[in-house]
């Protein structure tokens, strides 16, 4: 018997062929301008180390509306990106205790806690 | 005049085609029908040519996997009137060859799922004589789910990095592979992890978790995969740290 098996290629969209792939696709996109963000953090550090002239013009560019504006990008893109990948998490890290699966949410409300009490740290260090 | 649903079926007939093609079928429509009842009356009444998988007709056998809607789907656990007044689009499994109309060339799924060693590699093998390798109900319940696999194939259909990289061994094989190494009765997962933590095993999982939202048995293998990451993470740097010495 002649077998002739049809390869289909995968097309260039097929991210944009269903919703789970368009919803994966930007959670990936999120986590670039969470990079940039903390690039320019570890810039700002450095700027910082050049002296008061270069942290001077550090925040000035930070606090342009240029420097706005991408901040607030980059607070919504870590904020779903946090939000998806919390409710992830339970999937990652599966507790048992005394043979019994912990409860899922009860994870990802452990992960909304711990990240309450370290912006709470940061905003007290920060003294706002 | 009774209701109807229309299917439109992928077909690809190797001796004739040079390329798949979609075939519209009329079937009746009834209340009790699951997607593979329409199929089977196509085969029967229509169109005795048309080719499919199917054998148990209740989602234990794992062999009528096919794309429904563009969705990866057990046909005989997809109800028609769940697709009531539209166009039922039929299509075999994504990321596979297409043998022939629905059924696919799984042949690649069968050396991934043999590369990762799914039986019990025990730690130390003993004779009959000293009886069964014992295991307690909690032991059994930390991948009881995992057991669940009828290698229906639908996560590989759902999983695009199936799809961009076929040598990517796959949700269910390395589900499978986390199914054993979980086992307490189990000592291979230093054997396992030449296959689960090369390249083309757990890294190459990003993740996307369309195989847990396809599986019809709640297998959950983007868990699976992702505990897998975590425990490859551990033992590299424990050998990292102390070489040789955890093994």
């Amino acid at each position: 018997m002649n077998r002739r098996p049809y390869v289909r290629k995968v097309e260039r969209n097929w991210w944009l062929q269903h919703p789970r792939y368009v919803a994966y696709m930007i959670r990936e996109l999120t986590s670039l301008f969470v990079g940039l963000y903390c690039a320019l953090l570890t810039i700002g550090l450095i700027r910082l180390v050049q002296g008061h002239a270069a942290w001077d013009g550090f925040v000035a560019a930070f606090s342009s509306p240029a420097g706005v504006i991408f901040q607030w990008l980059c607070l919504v893109f870590a904020v779903y990106h946090s939000v998806t990948w919390f409710a992830l998490t339970p999937k990652a890290m599966p507790l048992m205790v005394r043979g019994e699966p912990v409860p899922g949410k009860w994870i990802v409300g452990a992960h909304y806690l711990a990240w309450a009490a370290v912006s709470a740290v940061v905003l007290i260090v920060a003294g706002v | 005049m009774s209701e109807t649903v229309t299917l439109e079926v992928l077909r690809y007939l190797p001796e004739t085609d040079s390329e798949p093609h979609f075939q519209r079928y009329t079937v009746p429509f009834r209340d009790d029908w699951v997607v593979l009842d329409a199929l089977n009356h196509v085969k029967d009444n229509l169109d005795a040519t048309l080719s499919y998988r199917w054998s148990c007709h209740m989602a234990v056998c794992g062999s009528c996997g096919m794309m429904i809607n563009n969705e990866p789907k057990l046909s005989c656990h997809t109800f028609l009137r769940d697709y009531r007044g539209g166009v039922v689009r039929i299509e075999p499994l994504d990321h596979f060859p297409i043998e022939r109309d629905l059924v696919i060339v799984m042949d690649s799924f069968m050396d991934k799922l043999s590369g990762v060693k799914p039986w019990l590699i025990p730690k130390q093998e003993k004779p009959l004589s000293e009886g069964e390798y014992l295991q307690s109900p909690a032991e059994l319940n930390v991948f009881h789910q995992y057991t669940q696999c009828i290698n229906c194939v639908l996560c590989y259909a759902a999983c695009p990095q199936v799809g961009l990289n076929a040598d990517f061994v796959g949700p269910a094989a390395l589900a499978l592979a986390h199914r054993y190494n979980l086992d307490s009765r189990d000592g291979g997962k230093d054997a396992r992890a030449e296959t689960v933590a090369s390249n083309e095993g757990i890294w190459e999982c990003t993740f996307v978790g369309a195989c847990s939202q396809v599986c019809p048995k709640n297998v959950d293998p983007a868990a699976a995969i992702q505990q897998t990451k975590i425990s490859a993470s551990v033992d590299w740097l424990k050998d990292l740290l102390t070489p040789g010495a955890h093994r």
